[in-house]
């Protein structure tokens, strides 16, 4: 019931006078009548702010909020503390456009290279970009970066998301490149395939750990064999993990990415997310997207401006290292803010209590008859069992709030964060228990 | 002011989790990170302090007038941000069982209902993240299409030189070979260079209408014709769909696809650079080409990113469209080319319009005669204007017009801010004649003064380092 129109009635005459029209429908003189809207849209009448807030909280009342999220696979439930809220709210974060115009952007832009330093100090990564879409788009536009004219196929591990291996595939058919899945063997890379399938076309292979299956991968010795055979290593990451896990740096990444979600995002069925990009320095001017960077202005006083952006498509056009435009800065400003909050103990601790409560969750589970775990590989915060009546310890477990882990394969992939307590944990297992008794 | 890390106190922490209630446990040395975390260590004051300090040297669509041409920087509604923060919304699961996400079903299925019948499509896709993102998968739409017929010699996709850079990197990205045609004087498509180009070799045409100069191109059912008789499809950029929507239709102009940009013509913010939304839409020939079909050739499914997409932005769009409705939506629209139209004339006998005709929501100003009188560029003059509390319209775009400024001022301001902006232009085309060298080292009272742009991009400082 309202268009957010200031003008009144009086003042739109008094413009149409100003510039000489009739009526409003002058203004569309340009358009061909056989092709205007001969209708009125076939969409509901306008309506008032509280009707539009009961709509809407009605639809949001209309999903079920589990007391207890036991499942992970791509999209993750922790804490996050009121301040990373409260920040990006902010109406000059919230409504200001991409800094074009550094003078009157200095908050943003410098926000953007504090985000990016962190990021360097949490992966060990020389540079980062200001994000891209997510996760896996950063693995797709990373596989992008690597090929030339000799290496043009990209190999990833089939122990990587489901989604992040169709995303790739769906870039790599884009630009009409191969992309070839190397298989997994026990829940982890298969890495005698791996080293066959290393041929010299063959332009990166990505890694993804902890994997799909929670599993830590042994990255370093594959990042050797990947360079070994002349090839970039892309490692794909989870940002908490890296608190306590070997950094993409330890393990010889050429480039670093990883869905930044978990660094104070909600999951929010899915979006929006942040795609976090690093890169060694070598490879810095093939990285897409915006890149903030420090420099003067001409009385020497320190600023900070969109850089490098010869890479761009505004500039480059078809010749760009990648379409991008909007990114997903407000999410980098979040994921800064709550890296900031936390600080080095705190993402240690966050990151610790994540294994433990997993650990525990799967000692719990694995000690009732019947229920095995899937794979025995170390592992972070994911882990796989395999038992009968999944769909009824599924069920059982929804009906009593607790949203279960995720039907993966034969099994169920569990997952528990430092926002569960032993209690909570002890009630899913019992239930779980009482299903297979 | 200074960096975030340069307020870090070693041992400063904020308490935010109790005490582990279930044993630790230790890390494989093998896999446990070797290398400090020298993240900052700060207090929740001094976080809080910070980031309102770093806010304040922000201009936002709250701050005031904001005419970036292109970027439609419409009022973002505060209703629409509390909706977006229902924890019903926030807290649910991307991959939750279906019969717990009917709330969430409902907000893409409604909103895709609202928005094909703004568009004039069939159905649509929320996956895409942003603007560049919907035209990767719009564009991919029309790959499959032509390699599912088996015609595979299609290889070209035609892009006007006046269309956003997106385009052209986009058609590179779908593996097409970019054939780029000059624009007519006026901005719209040449129909002798549009049908010199057409051939059995064309994949499709994208374009924007009304065009990058403001013009709606009246030749569009021709345009879309020719392309479509050659064996092409018509690609619809939706960034500009704030002139027309509820007023014409993309679907009635011909077009097989489009995306829109939610950030831009459904008044979710951007966020200083996103996350936006790219919703793309299509006729139903298309529909089982969008994300989630089976792919064409090889195996896999197309999908252009994780999950359903930035679905917090789409709850935003939809309580926007529920609050404008079928009455809202096409006043919208008028507005918003009425403002542009009005700006143009009041700013008119001062700086030109390239084109001096009816605009729609957005025109552009040619000042390469000023320029030459004043030795003022464009440049300065949008440096002026932030000394003027106006952030600076979109410059030197579109590329066919020389020392452009592109303004757009949209629906939501009123008309003493286009006063005081006509106002604001007019006292600095004065100024250029009397004292040129002050307008050329603008802007005198901003933040900063201008960047050393050659200096950041030769000797790159891209992260703060420990001295």
């Amino acid at each position: 019931m309202g268009s957010y129109v200031p003008a009144t009635a009086a003042e739109r005459r008094e413009m149409l006078d100003a510039i000489g029209m009739k009526s409003e429908k002058e203004l569309y003189a340009d358009v061909p009548a056989s092709m205007m809207l001969d209708h009125p849209l076939n969409i509901p009448s306008g309506k008032s702010e509280l009707e539009v807030r009961n709509e809407m909280t009605k639809l949001a009342a209309e999903n079920k909020v589990y007391d207890t999220v036991l499942r992970g696979a791509g999209a993750y439930d922790h804490y996050i503390p009121s301040i990373v809220k409260y920040i990006p709210a902010k109406e000059e974060f919230l409504t200001a456009y991409t800094p074009y115009q550094a003078e009157l952007s200095q908050g943003i832009l410098q926000s953007i290279f504090e985000y990016q330093t962190m990021i360097c100090q949490l992966t060990g990564m020389d540079v980062s970009n200001a994000s891209v879409y997510d996760g896996a788009t950063a693995a797709a536009e990373a596989a992008a970066m690597c090929r030339d004219r000799k290496r043009t196929v990209t190999l990833i591990s089939a122990a990587a998301h489901p989604d992040m291996i169709n995303t790739v595939r769906t870039y790599c058919y884009g630009t009409n490149h191969e992309l070839r899945v190397v298989p997994a063997k026990n829940g982890v890379t298969d890495v005698d395939a791996l080293k066959e399938m290393l041929t010299d076309d063959v332009a990166s292979f990505i890694l993804q750990s902890p994997n799909f299956f929670g599993q830590i991968e042994d990255a370093k010795a594959i990042g050797e064999t990947v360079h070994a055979a002349k090839a970039q290593f892309i490692f794909s990451f989870n940002p908490i993990s890296l608190a306590v896990l070997n950094t993409p740096k330890e393990v010889g990444a050429d480039i670093a990415v990883g869905e930044g979600q978990p660094l104070g995002l909600p999951m929010a069925w899915g979006g929006p997310y942040l795609g976090i990009m690093t890169a060694t320095n070598r490879m810095m001017r093939k990285l897409p997207g915006r890149i903030v960077g420090q420099t003067t202005d001409h009385d020497g006083n320190l600023a900070y401006v969109l850089s490098l952006q010869a890479r761009e498509q505004h500039i480059r056009r078809e010749k760009a290292s990648s379409n991008i435009c909007s990114n997903e800065a407000l999410c980098a400003l979040t994921a800064g803010l709550y890296l900031a909050t936390v600080g080095p103990d705190g993402l240690k601790e966050v990151a610790k209590q994540c294994m433990a409560k997993a650990h525990y969750l799967c000692m719990a589970l694995c000690e009732i008859p019947g229920v095995e775990l899937k794979y025995n590989g170390p592992f972070f915060h994911e882990f796989v069992t395999v038992m009968p009546k999944r769909d009824e310890v599924l069920a059982k477990l929804d009906e009593a709030g607790i949203l279960g882990g995720l039907e993966v394969e034969d099994g169920i992939l569990w997952c528990a964060t430092e926002k569960v307590t032993r209690e909570q944990l002890d009630r899913a297992v019992a239930i779980v228990k009482e299903v297979l008794a | 002011m200074k960096l975030i890390f340069e307020k870090s106190v070693h041992g400063r922490k904020s308490d935010l989790l109790p005490a582990c209630d279930v044993p630790e446990v230790e890390i494989d040395a093998k896999f446990a990170r070797q290398e400090p975390l020298p993240l900052p260590e700060l207090c929740e004051t001094d976080i809080s302090r910070h980031y309102t300090q770093l806010c304040q040297r922000v201009h936002g669509v709250n701050c005031g007038f904001y005419p970036l041409g292109s970027c439609t920087m419409k009022y973002n509604p505060r209703i629409n941000e509390e909706m977006a923060a229902l924890p019903g919304f926030t807290s649910i699961h991307p991959l939750a069982p279906a019969a717990s996400v009917k709330g969430c079903r409902e907000v893409l299925d409604t909103a895709k209902q609202y928005l094909c019948e703004i568009a004039g499509m069939d159905d649509m896709t929320f996956q895409p993240a942003a603007g560049a993102h919907g035209e990767f998968t719009g564009v991919m739409l029309i790959k499959q299409y032509h390699r599912a017929r088996g015609d595979l010699a299609r290889t070209k996709i035609i892009v006007p030189d006046s269309a956003h850079g997106t385009n052209p990197a986009t058609a590179a990205m779908c593996g097409f070979e970019v054939v780029n045609i000059d624009s007519a004087p006026d901005g719209c498509v040449d129909l002798e260079a549009l049908k010199a180009v057409l051939g059995p070799d064309v994949a499709g045409l994208m374009l924007t209408n009304p065009n990058t100069v403001g013009i709606f191109d009246e030749n569009i059912l021709e345009i879309t014709r020719l392309v479509h008789e050659a064996g092409g499809l018509c690609y619809y950029d939706g960034a500009n769909l704030n002139a027309v929507m509820g007023i014409v239709r993309p679907g009635d102009m011909g077009f097989d696809c489009i995306h829109m940009n939610l950030h831009k013509t459904f008044s979710t913010p951007h966020g200083g650079g996103g996350p936006g939304a790219g919703a793309v839409g299509c006729k139903d020939f298309l529909k089982e080409f969008l994300p989630r079909s089976v792919m064409m050739e090889g195996e896999g499914r197309i999908q252009v990113r994780m999950f359903e997409g930035n679905f917090l932005v789409v709850v935003r769009a939809l309580a926007y469209l529920k609050t404008l409705g079928k009455e809202g939506v096409p006043e919208a629209a008028t507005n918003a080319v009425l403002n542009a139209n009005y700006l143009m004339r009041k700013i008119q006998g001062t700086f030109e319009p390239a084109f001096d005709r009816t605009c729609m929501h957005e025109f552009v100003l040619d000042l390469s005669e000023f320029k030459k009188e004043t030795g003022v560029s464009a440049l300065d003059v949008a440096k002026s204007l932030i000394d003027r509390g106006m952030h600076p319209p979109t410059m030197y775009f579109p590329l066919i017009v020389h020392e452009a400024l592109m303004l757009e001022p949209t629906e939501t301001e009123s008309k003493e801010t286009l006063d005081e902006a006509a106002q604001i232009f007019r006292d600095l085309f004065e100024l250029a004649h009397k004292d040129p060298a002050y307008m050329q080292a603008a802007p005198h009272h901003a933040q900063i003064g201008r960047p050393d742009e050659v200096k950041a991009a030769r000797s790159p400082i891209l992260r703060w380092e420990q001295a």
